[in-house]
């Protein structure tokens, strides 16, 4: 249970602190789903946690995020502590979580979902600036901008979560599983365009299946297995390493 | 012809009352997926707070314009206060909680307010209806032919009331950052709140928004009826409930039209058959929508979220 028993290749590029869980515990009723999570993300790091279904990366992200509380450990982000913040108070404080099946309002116009993602910001003219900019990032959603999200392809509402987590400006990013369901080619403009997002600075704390996508773009990676982090190094590291190999790249 | 006239515009006085209720349904419908059966009863006590106010301002002051607006935004208000904390002590710690659970408080609220207000202990006004002071004395301002037609002041002022509260509120939700808020949290409050939205503070104000409506819609309901009642919650807040669910409940120009359809058939019934027909013929045609449309006339069947 103790990150004792974490096995680390290689070593960690050096980024400044940003985000910190230490020993994170959740429950859902009498189910435990995490037993003592541990990670750290650094400024302007790309960090991905991959792992079998159920292995609780969903639940990492919405603990981190705030969507769920943890029952034990402690989360330290931006160098304060959060760990019982709610969601809507992190926000402010430059966090960004594009949730697991894209959670995109089906019943707002792609405008209005955008809209939303700069829910909290008053700088008009800022927002209409980084608006633009996600327009050139996604051009696709600005020819939609005015129909319900809920009419746009799984590749474009992906897009569209991705956009709106960013129009918060954020420090750091959590993606949920963004290639889901995708086509390889919109997968790749994806990652393509999150290399840009963080080559701006922004950190991404990333949840995928595809473990060979996730660990190519990451600096550093996690492996999760039932509730507890087994294994972590450079994305470069764990591809190359024969136990992950075998059990998340099907060698 | 006439009469074919006379009821469409009785018919239309009344759906807009109702159509304001139905509001407060749909909405804490869209927000929290929770029914709440309180509502009725929370526009009586908002009724009531409006009877008070209009003796404490007496007879003279409660004719003038003033005195009309004193009656409605003390109802008003005091009801939005009164919907905040039914929803921050009664529903807001059950929010986790099977919805079950929170729809069984929402009916015990129900009786407690009707039944409590027949009590006759304190400011509490006991069983007996009473008049309702006649803060708009009513006069007949349109008169076709020999009294062939004839409209109502009040009928005219409760119908602009109830339309301009209407487009007020339309205008809100789809109009307004705060309205794109309630849409979210309609939606999925928990990636609404990933946006930053406050969404209990939303939900609050649904619930302000909603219960200021119905003392509104109550007090014009009051002024047509000439009399205020502890049961009249119950009674209303049926009549209106079932015309969200015509309308197909969390939507909200549906409600409107459920209502105005309602009203509708409830005037014809009592104008070509019988009285005693009306709430036969509502329920009767509420059951008739819902075998054709279940989602209702506007809202749609969606599979349960998993």
């Amino acid at each position: 249970m103790s990150d004792a028993q974490v096995k680390i290749l290689g070593e960690r590029q050096a980024f400044a602190p940003l985000l910190t869980v230490e020993g994170i515990k959740v429950h859902y009723g009498a189910i435990q789903a995490l037993r003592g999570v541990s990670l750290s993300v650094g400024k302007g790091e790309v960090v991905a946690l991959i792992g079998a279904n159920g292995a609780g990366k969903t639940s990492t992200l919405r603990a981190v995020s705030g969507m769920l509380k943890a029952s034990a450990g402690r989360i330290h982000f931006g160098g304060q502590e959060t760990t019982s913040l709610k969601a809507h108070q992190l926000v402010p404080r430059g966090m960004a979580h594009a949730p697991e099946g894209r959670g995109i309002f089906p019943n707002l116009t792609v405008l209005e979902n955008l809209e939303l993602g700069a829910y909290l910001r008053r700088d008009t003219a800022d927002i209409r600036a980084d608006m633009e900019k996600n327009f050139t990032l996604f051009p696709v959603l600005k020819e939609r901008r005015n129909q319900m999200a809920g009419t746009l392809s799984g590749g474009e509402q992906q897009m569209l979560a991705i956009a709106r987590a960013l129009l918060s400006r954020p420090q750091l990013l959590l993606l949920d599983e963004p290639s889901l369901g995708l086509a390889p080619q919109v997968t790749e403009t994806i990652f393509r365009t999150l290399r840009d997002v963080n080559k701006a600075g922004v950190s991404v704390l990333l949840v995928e299946q595809n473990a060979h996508l996730a660990l190519n773009s990451a600096h550093y990676g996690y492996v999760l297995e039932t509730g507890e982090v087994v294994m972590a190094g450079p994305g470069k590291a764990l591809l190359e390493s024969a136990e992950v190999r075998r059990a998340y790249l099907g060698e | 012809m006439a009469q074919l006239l006379q009821h469409l515009i009785n018919g239309l006085a009344a759906g807009t009352i109702y159509a304001l209720v139905a509001l407060g349904y749909t909405m804490v419908y869209g927000v929290l997926k929770l029914i709440n059966f309180a509502h009725g009863d929370v526009m009586m006590v908002g009724v009531y707070m409006g009877y008070a106010t209009a003796f404490a301002i007496g007879r003279e002051a409660r004719g003038s314009f003033l005195g009309i607006a004193a009656v409605f935004a003390v109802a008003m208000l005091g009801c939005a206060l009164f919907g905040f904390l039914i929803e921050r002590f009664a529903y807001r710690p059950l929010r986790e909680k099977p919805r079950l659970t929170a729809l069984i408080t929402a009916i015990g609220i129900s009786f407690a307010l009707s039944y409590g207000f027949q009590l006759d202990i304190g400011f509490l006004p006991g069983a007996s209806p009473r008049a309702f002071p006649e803060i708009i004395e009513p006069k007949e301002w349109i008169i076709i032919g020999d009294r062939d037609v004839v409209v109502w002041n009040w009928q005219v002022i409760s119908f602009l009331i109830a339309v301009g509260l209407m487009v007020g509120l339309q205008y809100l939700v789809f109009g307004t950052r705060f309205g794109r808020a309630m849409r979210a949290v309609s939606w999925d409050h928990r990636v609404a709140a990933l946006m930053g939205i406050p969404t209990d503070r939303v939900i609050a104000l649904t619930f302000m928004l909603s219960s200021g409506l119905a003392a509104g819609a109550g007090l014009l309901y009051a002024i047509k009826d000439t009399s205020v009642s502890p049961l009249m919650g119950l009674y209303v807040g049926l009549k209106a409930f079932v015309a969200a669910v015509i309308g197909g409940i969390g939507h909200v120009p549906g409600a409107v039209v459920g209502a105005l359809v309602l009203g509708l058939v409830e005037e014809f019934v009592v104008g070509y058959a019988a009285s005693t027909w009306r709430d036969a013929v509502a329920f009767g045609f509420l059951i008739l929508v819902l075998l054709v449309k279940p989602g209702g006339l506007f809202g749609r069947v969606a599979a349960e979220k998993v």
